[in-house]
Order: C-alpha cells, then structure tokens, then sequence
C-alpha cells in the first residue's frame, strides 16, 4: 500500500488486540481498526492469538508470564516482522518478556526446550501511538484532518505505556507527549498536568476497588482542575477505571465528575471525519454524547 | 547491649533466590525511600515498599513473604523508573510473590490472589479472559455475589460484555501451560518446589 508521502513504504503489522479489546474495550479495537485504514495502516491480526496472561500471570510464575508472550511474538512473526499493539498492557507485558528472554539465561534456557525462543526475540513489539508518531508522522495527520473539534483534552498515558523507559523504550516517562503530539496536529487543544501517568489501579478494579476509586479520583479531580472538556487513553485498563468507575465514585465518595473518557484513536478518528459509528463511540457508561453535540461534532 | 547478628541470618540462601528471580542485587539499596514516596499505594500497605527491601537486608525473608504489601503492589513501575540505584523494585515484588504461591505461603490479601488464580484458569480453558465467568467466579470466591452487577446489564447493552467465551486462543494458551508445568517439573532446579499456584 502506498502512502501519500510515496516515500515511505506500507506498514504491515501483525495485529495483537489483546482480550480487552475483544471485550470490554471493543470501541478500542473498532477505532484502532477505522483508524488505521485511514492512515493505511495493514493490520494482520495474529493467528489463533492467546492472552498474554496479564498481572496475573507475572504475579504467579515468571516462565509462564515470559511464556504466553513468546508464544504469541512467534505466531506473530509468521504474518510480519512487526507487532502491533494497542493495549498498554499488553505492551507492557510483551516487551518484558522479550527483556526477560534476553537477559536471564534461565528463562532462556527453559523456554528455549518449548519454542523456537529467537523467533519470539526477532519481532518488534510497537504501541501503535509510537507507530503514529515515528512512522506516521504528524504531519500526515494534520494533513488528514476533516473538521475541528474543538475540544480541550488531558492526555492520560497511564504507567505502564511508559514505564519503565529501559523496557518499553518510548518517550520521558515522567511528562510524555507523545500524545499530545498527536491529538494537537488533529486541531484538538491538549494541557499540560500533573497526572498524566500517575497509575489508576488497573488491575485492582475488582479486587480493591475502594484503592482504585481513590486513585481514580485524584486523577479525574486535578483533569476537572486542568478545565478539560474530556480525558484522552491508550489503554483498555486506563478506560475501564476512568469510565466505569465514575458513577461508584459519585456513590461512595460524592464527588460528581462526569468527564468523558475516549481513546485517542476515537478522537483522531472524529477529527479525520469518520463515522462516529465506527469509532465506537457511545459505547463508554459516562455519556459524551451531550459534549459531542455542544461542541457540534458530527 | 551488644546485639550478635549471624552471617546465615542477614543471607539465608532465600535471598539468593530472590536476587536470581529478580535480577536484582538487594544491597544496592541505601533506603533512599524514593520509591516508598511515589508508590500510589503505599498508603494501603502494611509496610512501604522500601521498607520490604529493608527486611530482605535484614534477613526478614518469612516476614516478607507474609506483607500485605507485595500482593498490593500494582505493578506500576514507578518505583522502578525511580530508584537512584536502579533498584527494579517491582521485580523483586514479582520474585516474592513467586516465592510465596511456591510455598503456598497464605496470602493476607485473599481477594487479590483469588482473583489471580480465577483469571489464570479461565486463560488456561478458554485461551482468552472471559468476562462474565472471571467476575462470577470472583464474586461466588469472595461471597459477595451482587458486586459490580448493576454494571453487567449496561455492559452488555452497550456491547462490551459477551455471554459466550471465544475458543480461538485456546490451543496457543493449553499448550502454553502444559508446556511450562512440564519444564518446571523436569530436572533438579533450585526452584524445583512444585508449584501450587497453577
Ligand atoms: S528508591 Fe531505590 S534506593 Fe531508594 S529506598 Fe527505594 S529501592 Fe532503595
Ligand atoms: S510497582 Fe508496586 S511498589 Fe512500585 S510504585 Fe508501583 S505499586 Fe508501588
């Protein structure tokens, strides 16, 4: 496929989703989907793709959690020579297994007895926010944008998206922009604030929820102070705790915020002029319907 | 009063283990307590995570492997991306946790090592997270059956929560874990302890 720049030559990734996005983050996939075809992106989703085993498994036994990684890098390798990766998490979890692979012998050495360990090092494991700001360029984004849409943004990366930079090899992990980058090249006004990856808990969401509502609560109150219109992720997990856990904040810690939380690539998306639809907005339990409307989004 | 402090007990060969699983030299530390001040957590724990280094100088390994404070631990990295001595905090929590499941050291923290265990079993059957069972699981384990309900119907409304599990992943992720359970079991290794947490 041939970019507009002519110069460039077609990205073709091998497409992990991850199981939130099959889920609970189908807007994710839906919008990472519509737009990437914008962009012509060729996404191949990896075949017959498992979890990647999460917290859960890094928490329980370090081979497993180097495991089902490698397995997945391997099957992805056979479809191209990168990984495409949109879940933080995810991310997270495949580049550490790679590092794990690589530098503890011990780990090699016993996965080496149940797969071909070097094919799951050879493939480049990306997020595709990397893959928008490095490949595509914001250039090229600011020359897709269709309508402004006028919305005042916080940035939300999160921790693990960042963190630790050895690992996943991206930008400052303290005050990314990466971003912001992005979302400021499609016409939208982003701010700089504290909290951008200060972490909400993920994982506890359903085991220590009262920890995740505090969290999550300091996040939503210093966007409230930053006067944004809306929080912009990149992670399913980050999503998850800032949408669905603001009616239970309201409810046992009696602070309203109502903000709508989109992932950046729904925002992008709406600035490219795609179908709202596709973009799987609506879909979040805090309602951004009313914003879109004011702001005359279509 | 003159305290003797034996050399066995300051480093048990626990400790060498740790620092394998790890890959982490716990001297390293000089209990800056950097990471204990960015730790979104720490006011939840039993003991702030540089102080859970402190015990694994002191040789306080048993009592450790008991904190609320591992199982707590986010594994957000923060304290990671801090340390002014590149002290990968987060991955000794990871090793201690390892170690506590291979002991079958109980947990303080039920919910969150119930959950673990619930989410590895459903990746293990159905090869991707399965919702609806993963939380019904958890709320039956935890008895607290009504939890987070309210939020399934508009879930599933809004088309983000399925009612059937998705097989694809299933013979990637089986033979993951037979394949695994194998090499852990073959040979003599210094971790050969069976595991009891999968
Ligand atoms: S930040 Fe590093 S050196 Fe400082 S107390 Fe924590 S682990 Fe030790
Ligand atoms: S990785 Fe664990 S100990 Fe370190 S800052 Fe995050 S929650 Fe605290």
């Amino acid at each position: 496929m041939e970019t507009t720049a002519g110069s460039k030559k077609a990205l073709k990734f091998a497409y992990y989703p991850g199981c939130s996005l099959h889920a609970t983050a189908v807007d994710y996939n839906e919008s990472t989907l519509a737009v990437a075809e914008a962009l012509g992106i060729d996404l191949v989703e990896v075949p017959d793709w498992s979890c990647c085993g999460s917290t859960p498994a890094h928490c329980t036994d370090e081979l497993l959690a180097a495991a089902l990684p490698a397995k997945n890098m391997i099957a992805a390798g056979t479809v191209a020579d990168e990984m495409l990766v949109c879940c933080s998490a995810c991310f997270s979890r495949l580049k550490f297994a790679q590092k794990h692979i690589e530098e503890k012998e011990n780990i090699r050495t016993k996965l080496s007895k149940i797969m071909p360990v070097e094919q799951a090092q050879s493939i480049k494991v990306r997020h595709l926010l990397d893959v928008l700001v490095q490949d595509i360029g914001v250039e090229k984004i600011a020359e897709l944008k269709q309508q402004d849409l006028g919305l005042k943004v916080a940035c939300y990366y999160g921790c693990l998206l960042t963190r630790p930079p050895k690992v996943t090899e991206l930008d400052d992990a303290e005050d990314p922009c990466f971003m912001d980058d992005l979302l400021t090249a499609a016409g939208m006004e982003t701010v700089p604030w504290p909290y951008k990856t200060e972490c909400c808990g993920a994982s506890f969401s359903l085991t220590r929820t009262e920890i995740v509502l505090r969290l999550v609560a300091d996040i939503l109150q210093m966007a409230k102070e930053a006067e944004v219109d809306c929080i912009s992720v990149a992670c399913p997990l980050c999503h998850a705790n800032l949408d669905m856990r603001q009616s239970d904040i309201k409810k046992k810690l009696g602070l309203k915020y109502d903000i709508p939380i989109f992932y950046f690539t729904q925002l992008l998306g709406m600035a490219f002029g795609l179908e709202q639809g596709k973009l799987g907005i609506g879909r979040s339990l805090v309602d951004c319907k009313e914003l879109l409307a004011a702001k005359g989004i279509k | 009063m003159k305290h003797v402090i034996k050399r066995e007990q300051l480093r048990p060969d626990i400790i060498q283990t740790i620092e394998e699983l790890s890959g982490q030299d716990i001297k390293s530390c000089y209990q800056c307590g950097k990471c204990s001040a960015g730790c979104p957590i720490a006011a939840d724990m039993d003991v702030p995570p540089n102080q859970v280094i402190r015990q694994l100088q002191l040789g306080f390994v048993d009592e450790a492997l008991r904190l609320k404070t591992i199982w707590l631990c986010a594994s957000c990295e923060t304290c990671t991306t801090r340390c002014p001595r590149e002290v990968d905090l987060a991955a000794v929590m990871d090793a201690l946790r390892n170690i506590a499941i291979q002991k079958g050291i109980r947990s303080p923290e039920r919910a969150v090592t119930l959950f673990n265990k619930i989410f590895l079993s459903t990746v293990k059957r159905y090869g991707r997270v399965f919702e609806m069972e993963l939380i019904g699981m958890f709320n039956t384990g935890t008895l607290n059956f009504f939890k987070d309900m309210t939020k399934a119907p508009k879930l599933f409304f809004k088309g983000r929560l399925k009612l059937f599990p998705n097989f694809t992943g299933r013979k990637m992720a089986n033979t993951v874990f037979k394949d695994v359970k194998r090499i852990k079991s073959s040979g003599p290794e210094e971790n050969s302890e069976p595991s009891k947490g999968i």
